[in-house]
């Protein structure tokens, strides 16, 4: 019973912490909220079992996320949404809500949360679990896993970090070119 | 930040606990929740922190924008070479059981090996984009 | 009320994904719309592994006398995702400072404005 207070309550705060986010125009408290986001859902995973993810999420999420969305807000030299006069949130709010409501309909006939005899526990998983620690040696299921069954998938991974990396060094790492304003002042000599 | 006595006095003291503690994550994520990816994210926050305390260019003192972009690819090439390693002793790719006589003990080199060339490679490339984030606004 | 219970977390992760989609499509400042993105994204998150949870079940790290365990496989999916989410974050966060540096502005109604009168 206690574990379904936990999550409930859990998942409100996430909810409200959303929401809350779409709300405000000041661009730190976003941020800041965000990373709030962030350590609760790390929570949420932590209830449902997933310690490896709920590290990674705590310590990405709320750590190096913020800090860059920091960083950008610095660079940006923008610190509030300007709402403009005049716009009508009508149209997207109809989209999202129709998307929604077809979501919770669709979720009518998913097999209730924590079913041991769901379809997902039934296939591949009690293979990774009954035989990886007999075939690897490594008492972490997620690691062997990770690393041993799914290396490739890994490697993958791996390589799609390493790409984003080098795209943000060509998009940043070069000398600063001149701004729009700062270009209609002085002659347009790009580098 | 530079003049702040007391972010100097416990960053120094923090910062070598988190590497610490980011090495156990590398190499207990066999037995414990962790890994390289969780390993190298800590220990790039580590330098972050002694970036945001310290200053941009005594952390580029410390850490080489070069030596970042080498050590990302870095481990990119270990976590390829242990595959095409594996395929030289006749296994397939990214098979660890041929590294070693026995199954456990290939399996286990494998994966610390791949672990670390992920851990370096996340490590590098936080880096690389934190330091082109913060490189950007000094003019 | 079991049902209601059993499907609560997949409502939550709508309304999450929705909150995430609105910062998205809803036209506004673009550092704010790359945390609509992650909104969205984590939400994906919580879904695989509320997929993944097995009530009763341990955290999948093979322990003596332990015989239930959750599914390790949504956790591995995410943990990846996790990291190359960061990533790609990063990515468009650079792209908006770009976006700065050329436009000025980084509200998408002034960038676009921007680009008429051109």
């Amino acid at each position: 019973m206690i574990d379904v207070v936990i999550n409930v309550t859990l998942l409100a705060f996430l909810a409200i912490t959303a929401v809350a986010i779409v709300r405000m125009t000041n661009l730190f408290a976003i941020i800041m909220l965000y990373g709030i986001f962030s350590f609760l859902s790390a929570a949420m995973f932590v209830v449902m079992d997933a310690a490896d993810v709920a590290f990674t999420e705590a310590a990405v999420g709320a750590g190096i996320s913020t800090v860059l969305m920091l960083a950008t807000m610095a660079l940006t030299k923008d610190h509030e949404e300007k709402r403009p006069a005049g716009h009508r949130p009508w149209l997207p709010l109809a989209v999202v809500i129709v998307t929604g409501a077809a979501l919770v309909y669709g979720t009518m006939d998913i097999p209730a949360f924590g079913d041991v005899d769901a379809p997902a526990q039934s296939h591949v998983a009690p293979y990774y679990i009954e035989k990886s620690i007999v075939d690897t040696g490594v008492p972490n299921m997620v690691t062997a896993v990770l690393a041993s069954y799914r290396g490739f998938d890994t490697l993958g991974e791996v390589v799609v970090i390493f790409t984003a990396g080098i795209a943000v060094l060509l998009l940043l790492g070069g000398r600063r070119r001149k701004t729009a304003a700062e270009n209609r002042g002085g002659e347009g000599n790009d580098t | 930040m530079t003049h702040n006595l007391v972010l100097r006095v416990v960053s120094k003291t923090l910062i070598p606990l988190i590497i610490m503690f980011a090495l156990y994550v590398q190499f207990h994520g066999d037995f414990g929740p962790g890994g390289g990816f969780q390993a190298g994210v800590i220990m790039s926050a580590a330098i972050i922190l002694y970036t945001l305390v310290f200053g941009l260019d005594a952390a580029e003192r410390v850490m080489p924008p070069m030596a970042l972009r080498i050590l990302a690819s870095l481990g990119v090439l270990l976590y390829g070479g242990v595959g095409v390693a594996t395929l030289v002793m006749g296994g397939n790719y990214l098979n660890y059981t041929v590294l070693a006589s026995t199954q456990i003990a290939g399996q286990h080199l494998g994966i610390l090996l791949v672990e670390l060339g992920v851990g370096i490679t996340v490590f590098a490339v936080m880096l690389i984009i934190f330091f082109a984030f913060a490189g950007r606004g000094r003019r | 009320m079991d049902f209601i219970i059993g499907h609560y977390n997949y409502w939550i992760v709508i309304v999450l994904m929705m909150v995430g989609f609105y910062t998205v499509i809803n036209r506004g400042n673009l550092v704010k719309k790359i945390i609509g993105l992650n909104i969205f994204q984590v939400s994906v998150f919580l879904l695989y592994i509320s997929i993944g949870t097995v009530s009763g079940g341990a955290a999948p790290i093979a322990t003596e006398g332990v015989e239930l365990y959750s599914n390790p496989l949504p956790h591995v999916l995410i943990l990846t995702a996790i990291v190359v989410g960061v990533a790609t974050t990063a990515l468009g966060l650079a792209l908006v400072v770009r976006i700065k540096e050329a436009y000025g502005t980084i509200e998408e109604d002034e960038i676009h404005k921007c680009d008429h009168t051109l």
